[in-house]
């Protein structure tokens, strides 16, 4: 697979915080990956200086090879800040149609893409109403249209499900799919876990301004799994205790055991097929990442301190 | 630069298209005219006559007085303070008798404020009753004294002309219409600067407050998108300005059908009868006056000079106000507070203009003049009634190089501020992010 986003050495200090302080991490074309962290994190930032908004104090980053170059790279690029808003007094048809023309598209080129993207989310019968008239569920789809209108390589969404009903998300969660089978590499950034858990390959993890993890949701579930199995038995053994395991929790003939320093899960398995149990089924518990999350994050300060930097 | 016209584009035609755009069209013009015409007419038909009653203890005042506009004059036997008003006077006049070699002191009792008009009209009448008394005491004779004040007074005795010499090029110089042309296109800037910079303002702040900003500076750059901001908006006011002229040039025409002669005229009898009161009225005479001999004025050099001032001066103010724009949060009032100083020299420039239509070759007049963040408003004013191209050429070049020294600083301020969310910016700050090296 090949690289789209090269980050290296990143750093962004304001004057009372180091917002960035050395991140780096690449991402591969057509993943879909998972930019993570608690609030104040330096999140946005990372994500203005990939846009272009900022410039990183130090380290570099390179979009398809190349040096990132705001100005040019703008076609490349879109992005879908967390602090969204449009136009209130424009129409949306006109709302789209300006978009789309400050990205670069040629007049006739947006009009088209417009279409055909409003008649893909029923859009239609909005083009002469104001902005101001839709509903906050309707401008966001509205939005969601602007930023992937002009068909960048790399879409960065930032919370793009906050305010959106259930209907309404797994719409924009299809097409965030669709994206991505087409080749377009997705940053998604967010703190609700169950969410990236379900859409993204690949995931980093910032706290402080640092990376603190970094790798495949599978991996990373895996290097944060404690040996938690539950297992179902038709009749609890005469004799419970094992070396092998300790048990967690213990709900009729369902339990949930961790398997002690040595052992492996025939061990356990072993012990009661020994003990004449029959196991109806038996199955790793991984850490949810919204475990790993705040078993990372725990300890930090909830809110940032400001501190002094002196660079 | 593509960019920069897109926005451009969107920026004139919502505000072109826009209600209140037509409506300040056509009420602008008017309300000048309300304005300076309505005084006219306030003043000539709005002054009460006075009545006051007279207890002249020297005997020297006693049926001398003249009864104005302002003031009626009585002279009721035995009147005094307690009476003078069960006589149907508002006032009482008394002047005590005397030594005959000084002026007489003389008290006026009211029971009603009447104001500076009744007052000086009264000094003025008896300043000259005083001063015929000491002439006649030595030796002129009242017949004499008659025939004199009939002459000067007369306009016809006083032939009096003024001209500007250039080189060998001797133009008769028209003070009047100068002045009017000052006054109004230093106002006319004056209020643009205010009208537009406070458009631009806004326009910061929606985008602002709408959260869009940040989608904006990820296709565009910050600069790009308040210089698109800025000139979309001087756009929309040459458009106006354009409109204006002519909707001006068609009330102008159409004035002169309501105002007659006799309104002129009254309004100067007021003006002599009390002359420090007449400082409002006069503005309006004289651009009444000056109508009659409109093309006699420089206008080949006025109105290019009045386009650049308008557009520049809007220019050189506007980017300040996008740089506060871009700092205030939801919070009107600290809008407010940050305009406060770029407001004061708006301010401070109309009191200078003022000065400069009665001084227009003044130091004060020629370095409000000159800097620019008086110019576009001070140099208007001076520029009917004549000014050196050297001068004209200095205060044009200190207004661009101006332009380009505000719009470079707030740049950087607007860049930050627009980004900024929840926090209240302080002027140190704003200073901060504006000499910040980037």
């Amino acid at each position: 697979m090949s690289t789209i986003l090269e980050v290296q050495n990143l750093k962004k200090y304001f004057s009372s915080q180091k917002a960035v302080d050395d991140i780096s991490f690449t991402i591969h074309k057509g993943s879909i990956f998972g930019l993570l962290g608690p609030n104040g994190a330096g999140k946005t930032t990372l994500i203005r200086m990939i846009t272009g908004i900022f410039y990183p104090d130090a380290g570099t980053i390179n979009l398809n090879g190349k040096k990132f170059d705001p100005t040019e790279d703008v076609i490349n690029i879109g992005y879908m800040p967390e602090e969204r808003g449009l136009y209130k007094k424009m129409k949306v048809g006109e709302q789209a149609m300006y978009l789309a023309q400050l990205k670069g598209m040629g007049k006739k080129e947006a009009f088209e893409k417009v279409k055909e993207w409003f008649e893909k989310f029923e859009m239609q019968s909005w083009w002469n109403k104001k902005v101001e008239d839709l509903s906050k569920g309707m401008s966001q789809k509205l939005q969601f249209v602007t930023t992937v209108l002009h068909e960048p390589k790399l879409v960065i969404l930032d919370e793009p499900f906050s305010g959106l009903d259930p209907v309404n998300s797994n719409l924009i969660k299809e097409e965030i799919y669709n994206l991505s089978q087409k080749g377009t590499t997705i940053i998604f950034s967010t703190h609700r876990m169950e969410q990236v858990e379900e859409i993204c390959d690949h995931i980093v993890l910032v706290n402080k301004g640092s990376k603190i993890l970094d790798g495949t949701v599978k991996d990373i579930k895996q290097q944060f799994k404690q040996n938690i199995f539950t297992a179902e038995v038709d009749h609890l053994p005469a004799v419970l205790q094992h070396s092998s395991f300790t048990i967690v929790k213990q709900r009729g003939n369902n339990l949930t055991v961790k398997i002690n320093e040595g052992y492996k899960s025939n061990d356990v398995l072993l012990h009661f097929i020994n003990q004449q149990s029959g196991i109806i089924a038996y199955h790793e518990i991984l850490p949810s990442l919204n475990e790993i999350f705040i078993r990372l994050v725990e300890g930090t300060p909830t809110a940032r301190q400001f501190e002094t930097v002196t660079a | 630069m593509n960019k920069i016209l897109i926005i451009i584009k969107r920026e004139y035609i919502t505000r072109v298209r826009n209600k209140t755009f037509l409506l300040s069209t056509f009420l602008f013009p008017l309300l000048m005219f309300a304005l300076i015409f309505g005084g006219a007419f306030i003043g000539a038909n709005g002054t009460e006559q006075r009545k006051i009653a007279v207890n002249d203890q020297s005997g020297m005042y006693t049926n001398n007085f003249k009864t104005g506009a302002a003031v009626d004059f009585g002279y009721p036997e035995g009147v005094d303070r307690s009476n003078y008003i069960s006589k149907g006077y508002e006032g009482l006049l008394i002047i005590y008798s005397a030594d005959k070699q000084k002026a007489d002191s003389v008290r006026l009792y009211t029971e009603k404020q009447l104001g500076l008009g009744t007052d000086e009209s009264i000094k003025n009448q008896l300043q000259k009753i005083n001063e015929n008394r000491m002439l006649m005491e030595r030796g002129v004779t009242r017949t004499t004294l008659d025939s004199i004040r009939l002459q000067s007074e007369s306009k016809e005795a006083l032939n009096y002309r003024s001209y500007q010499v250039k080189g060998t090029e001797i133009k008769e110089d028209n003070k009047m219409l100068a002045l009017a042309i000052g006054y109004i296109s230093g106002f006319i800037i004056y209020i643009v600067l205010f009208i537009y910079g406070a458009a631009v303002m806004r326009g910061v702040m929606e985008e602002k407050t709408n959260r869009i900003a940040e989608v904006m500076v990820s296709s565009v750059k910050p600069f790009q998108l308040m210089l698109g901001k800025i000139i979309g908006i001087a756009a929309v006011g040459l458009t106006q300005l354009f409109l204006w002229i002519i909707l001006i040039f068609v009330l102008s025409s159409l004035s002169s059908l309501f105002i007659s002669p006799e309104v002129l005229q009254q309004a100067q009898n007021m003006n002599e009868s009390m002359p420090s009161m007449a400082q409002n009225n006069t503005m309006a005479l004289k651009i009444l006056q000056a109508q009659t001999t409109l093309f006699s004025a420089n206008w080949s050099l006025i109105i290019p000079c009045f386009i650049f001032y308008f557009l520049f001066g809007y220019l050189f103010y506007a980017s300040l106000f996008a740089a506060v724009g871009s700092v205030v949060n939801e919070d009107p009032q600290e809008a407010q507070s940050l305009m406060m100083p770029i407001m004061l020299p708006i301010i401070l420039a109309i009191f200078i203009m003022m000065n400069a239509v009665q001084n227009p070759g003044g130091s004060l007049a020629f370095w409000g003049s000159v800097i620019p963040f008086t110019s576009p408003i001070v140099m208007m004013a001076r520029i009917p009634f004549g000014v050196p191209w050297w001068q004209l050429g200095l205060s044009m070049i200190s207004l661009i190089a101006g332009f380009l020294c505000t719009t470079w600083l707030s740049a950087k301020i607007y860049r930050t501020g627009i980004l900024l969310y929840g926090k209240k910016v302080t002027m140190k700050e704003m200073a901060k992010w504006a000499f910040k090296k980037s």
